[in-house]
């Protein structure tokens, strides 16, 4: 990225470059993509135009608007603008602590990078609704935390069924996805560049700004895409955590198929579509390099 | 150093965030009341009504072979399209990442329906295999995202010089391309396991009746108490993998793997 | 290294797979709440009739009916609520029953073959299998006098203490009751006052809940809630101090039964099955284990434990049952509609 530049050197791009694609000197790559094609076409295009067709028509099969206009209703804008905001949040946070924490780890001198990888993810092994009940006895006025913090005559925590709950249950879902894709960046950034950089005179500060953080752009902006996305369309964990209190948007869609309106339903989810294409779009002005497509 | 021990306490912090409810879910199967709420005396019964308890073994069963082998194709079919995309100019490149990012854009439950409703429409009875196309389904992407920023690491130049000193394309291919692209496609495979093992809605929608996984047996005891036995699966189940995870860093560490950095 | 893994993995899947045997054979496939039947009555079934139980759960009746509308997956025995039952009756997705082919209905108890009337007229459809009353559960040692009133659940002196049920028309029954309407409203003045009511108590409440209001109470975390009968007589055994009431104001009563899909695979199979839960000692098994309340008087009677046969919460005394009512399907719109409100109601 602007690294080089900043170092003032210049590395001659490979020919096969300039297209942006690198075909690794394989003729005939192509034919490597047709299984997958035929997946997409059929279980992604196909579906996609089910949900479309449902958004687009009412039960006379005639062409509306209507379905889409549904998020309209001040009852769906505010679920949408609630699901927004706590998914932004949630993703600071994770962020903000999942970014310490993949430093942390790509400094330490474990042998196996894979072991540190897998102890992030063995936790989403455990079933996701049993952990999030958990979570309950944690929380609960009458659980381990407040049984501990009893004890010790501090103060009782009192955020069970509260927005706060429904946050720290998206952030712990969520972390693991966060993390990961920042420490797979950052254990790769070559070390004689901020040996080079340290040479010059930077200090700790500016050679994480001006280097270390440029370069972990793309983990991030992977990170930030696995944790936004899926926290917008959640509903579980405001159920479980946050007493039902919360109407998100995502709650409205599943009632909205739960009661059989499959219209109003895909015509809400394409509303929501349309957000996290354009979240995504603008995500990927940061990640010019990588051109959108690294998880990590 | 006090840097390294404000260090070390913030990862412990955070393993313990991310491992707490894990340790109530670990006390919970061993609970002699049925109910979370309350204490009931230390038993084991649950787990010896576990391995009596045929419907939530053939749910294990169901859970591991759908995940395994959905993450093993998608692994396939991502890791061929991770290598054809990267090859490919911009504007089919960018359609085809866009198309992929798909499945992950939208809820769970669109997913599911519209899947659902593509079978039926296809009349193609629901069961074993339409769960099973459907995880591949949603876990392609994973794959294909994980295995490309490895590919855009890699010098094209390598697979070159294999020609050029008398490789074949296929032992090339296996000797140069995929070792050091595998970190990626191990976490692809990883990704993909993970989230096949824990789905829920989309299953749910795609199943025929003989099929349960583990998620759609939990998510319909929610309503009248999730059965203790299932506490004492999944300690066994998170007990298994940490010992595998323990064995195989021992002895990943007794073959002394010269440090690799790109 | 890779050769090892790659071999233990094939090995593991041949196993697996191996577990899965296919088998041919009369089969009747069945779709029910989760955790609402003794499997013991299912090996039974198999026993005595050689008709393998293919046993498929859900969670909510919404979760069902697409499934089957759809055509997605053939099943022969679904079990849903009242409501649910009127609704597919009214999108013609039942078989009639031919109920010489379940000659032990005789035992159901005829009361609730009568309010069964009110969803499935004629009883041609359906066939009770569990019942209950909806009420309030509450810890006695945290509340200051007994509770008889829905009125409690809007009381400010509680407020914090409340567990309010996250289930749009159970929600709207309590108002409505409260308000003294018809559980069953269509009336748009009515159903905007009961919206009104509920936003009043959405600072009062901890919380809407269906399942969690059993633990949460018997843990002492709440001390007021809104729970089905059938869930009571588990949390007193758990917690001695909960206490159950069907209001005075009135209530909801509701029925679970078994219907045939018109798709069905094996309309003999699914009525030899629904006979066969019928059978007193096989429904009084079913009631052991999962302590709702059932429909059945033969089975009623082999019960042992003269507490739980005469308790009133299992099988409350006429008078309660007088004053409630089931639930009526009351169409898509009015779903849309009751949902709006529900949406509205839960916000600050």
């Amino acid at each position: 990225m602007k690294i080089r530049n900043a170092l003032n050197v210049k590395t001659p791009k490979p020919p096969s470059q300039k297209n942006g694609g690198s075909s690794l000197g394989i003729r005939n790559v192509k034919w490597l993509s047709f299984p997958y094609i035929l997946w997409m076409v059929g279980f992604i295009i196909i579906p996609l135009i089910v949900i479309l067709y449902y958004g687009l028509t009412t039960d006379d099969k005639s062409f509306t608007l209507d379905n889409i206009g549904a998020i309209l209703h001040p009852i769906n804008l505010k679920a949408l603008r609630i699901a927004l905001e706590q998914s932004l949040i949630s993703t600071l946070i994770c962020l903000l602590l999942a970014y310490p924490l993949a430093m942390i780890l790509s400094k330490s001198k474990m042998k196996s990078n894979s072991f540190i990888v897998m102890i992030i993810i063995l936790p989403m092994w455990m079933n996701f609704l049993l952990r999030t009940i958990a979570w309950q006895n944690l929380l609960e006025r009458t659980g381990i935390i407040n049984i501990v913090l009893k004890f010790f005559g501090l103060p009782v925590l009192n955020i069970i069924n509260t927005p706060k709950a429904i946050i720290l249950g998206m952030v712990y879902n969520f972390l693991p996805f966060m993390v990961l894709p920042i420490y797979n960046v950052l254990i790769k950034i070559d070390k004689d560049i901020i040996n080079a950089a340290r040479d010059l005179g930077a200090n700790s500060v500016q050679t994480f700004l001006k280097i270390i953080l440029p370069l972990s752009l793309p983990g991030v902006v992977s990170g930030i895409t696995m944790v936004f996305v899926p926290s917008l369309t959640t509903f579980v964990i405001s159920n479980i955590l946050g007493g039902s209190k919360i109407v998100l948007i995502g709650n409205v869609i599943e009632q909205q198929f739960r009661i059989g309106n499959w219209h109003i339903g895909s015509g809400l989810s394409l509303v929501l579509m349309i957000f996290i294409l354009i979240s995504m779009a603008v995500l990927s002005k940061y990640d010019k390099e990588s051109e959108g497509s690294g998880l990590w | 150093m006090v840097k390294r021990f404000f260090e070390r306490f913030y990862v412990g912090l955070i393993l313990l965030f991310l491992y707490a409810p894990i340790i109530i879910l670990i006390i919970l199967s061993f609970n002699g009341s049925k109910s979370r709420a309350k204490w009931g005396g230390f038993t084991l019964k649950w787990y010896k009504a576990l391995f009596q308890n045929q419907s939530i073994m053939n749910a294990l069963y169901a859970t591991l072979i759908i995940a395994i082998l959905s993450a093993f194709i998608a692994t396939i079919i991502g890791t061929a399209a991770a290598i054809a995309i990267n090859s490919m100019k911009k504007t089919p490149r960018t359609i085809m990442v866009a198309i992929t990012n798909i499945p992950m854009l939208n809820a769970d439950i669109v997913t599911g329906i519209s899947l659902m409703l593509l079978f039926v429409a296809l009349k193609y009875t629901l069961g074993f295999s339409s769960v099973l196309i459907s995880h591949i389904t949603f876990n392609i992407p994973y794959v294909i995202l994980s295995v490309m920023p490895k590919l855009k690491q890699l010098n094209p130049h390598t697979y070159e010089a294999a020609l050029d000193l008398g490789a074949s394309p296929v032992y090339a291919f296996f000797k140069v391309i995929l070792p050091d692209i595998f970190p990626g496609v191990l976490t692809g495979f990883f990704l993909a396991f993970t989230l096949s093992l824990d789905d829920f809605v989309i299953t749910h929608f795609t199943k025929g009746p003989e099929i349960h996984t583990l998620s759609t047996k939990i998510y319909t005891e929610v309503r009248k108490g999730i059965k203790p036995e299932i506490y004492a699966l999944s300690t066994l189940m998170f007990v298994t993998v940490l010992l595998l995870l323990i064995i195989i860093n021992r002895k990943n560490a007794e073959k002394k793997e010269p440090d690799k950095k790109v | 290294m890779k050769k090892l893994i790659g071999l233990s993995v094939l090995l593991t899947l041949m196993v697996l797979l191996a577990g899965c045997a296919k088998d041919d054979g009369e089969k009747v496939y069945v779709y029910n709440w989760g955790e609402y039947i003794d499997e013991e009555t299912l090996d039974l079934f198999e026993e005595e009739t050689g008709i393998r139980v293919v046993y498929e759960e859900y969670e909510q009746n919404e979760d069902m009916y697409p499934k089957v509308q759809s055509g997605a997956v053939k099943y022969d025995v679904v079990c849903p609520s009242d409501y649910m039952i009127q609704k597919m009756i009214e999108n013609d997705l039942l078989h009639e029953l031919n109920l010489d082919n379940i000659p032990n209905i005789k035992y159901i108890d005829p009361i609730h073959l009568k309010s069964s009337q009110e969803f499935d007229p004629g009883n041609k459809y359906s066939v009770p299998y569990c019942w209950g009353t909806l009420g309030i559960l509450y810890n006695k040692t945290m509340v200051d006098e007994p509770i008889d009133s829905w009125g409690v659940l809007f009381d400010e002196k509680y407020s914090g203490e409340i567990l309010m049920i996250d289930s749009v028309r159970d929600a709207f029954a309590i108002a409505l009751i409260y308000l003294g309407y018809d559980l069953n409203s269509t009336n748009e003045t009515e159903l905007e006052e009961a919206k009104i009511l509920l936003q009043k108590q959405y600072p009062l409440v901890q919380g809407y809940f269906v399942d969690q209001v059993r633990d949460k109470l018997i843990g002492g975390e709440a001390a007021i809630g809104v729970i089905y009968s059938g869930e009571a007589i588990y949390s007193s055994r758990e917690n001695p101090d909960l206490e159950y009431v069907v209001p005075k104001e009135g209530s909801n009563v509701w029925i679970d039964s078994w219907v045939i899909p018109k798709n069905c695979r094996n309309k003999e199979n699914a009525e030899a099955f629904i006979n066969f839960m019928c059978r007193p000692d096989i429904a009084l098994m079913n009631f052991e284990y999962i302590t709702y309340s059932t429909p059945n008087a033969g089975a009623w009677e082999l019960i042992e434990d003269e507490e739980v046969k005469n308790s009133p919460v299992a099988y409350p005394p006429q008078e309660v049952l007088e004053r409630c009512t089931a639930f009526r399907y009351l169409g898509e719109d009015m779903e849309e509609i009751y949902m709006q409100k529900w949406n509205e109601a839960k916000s600050e």
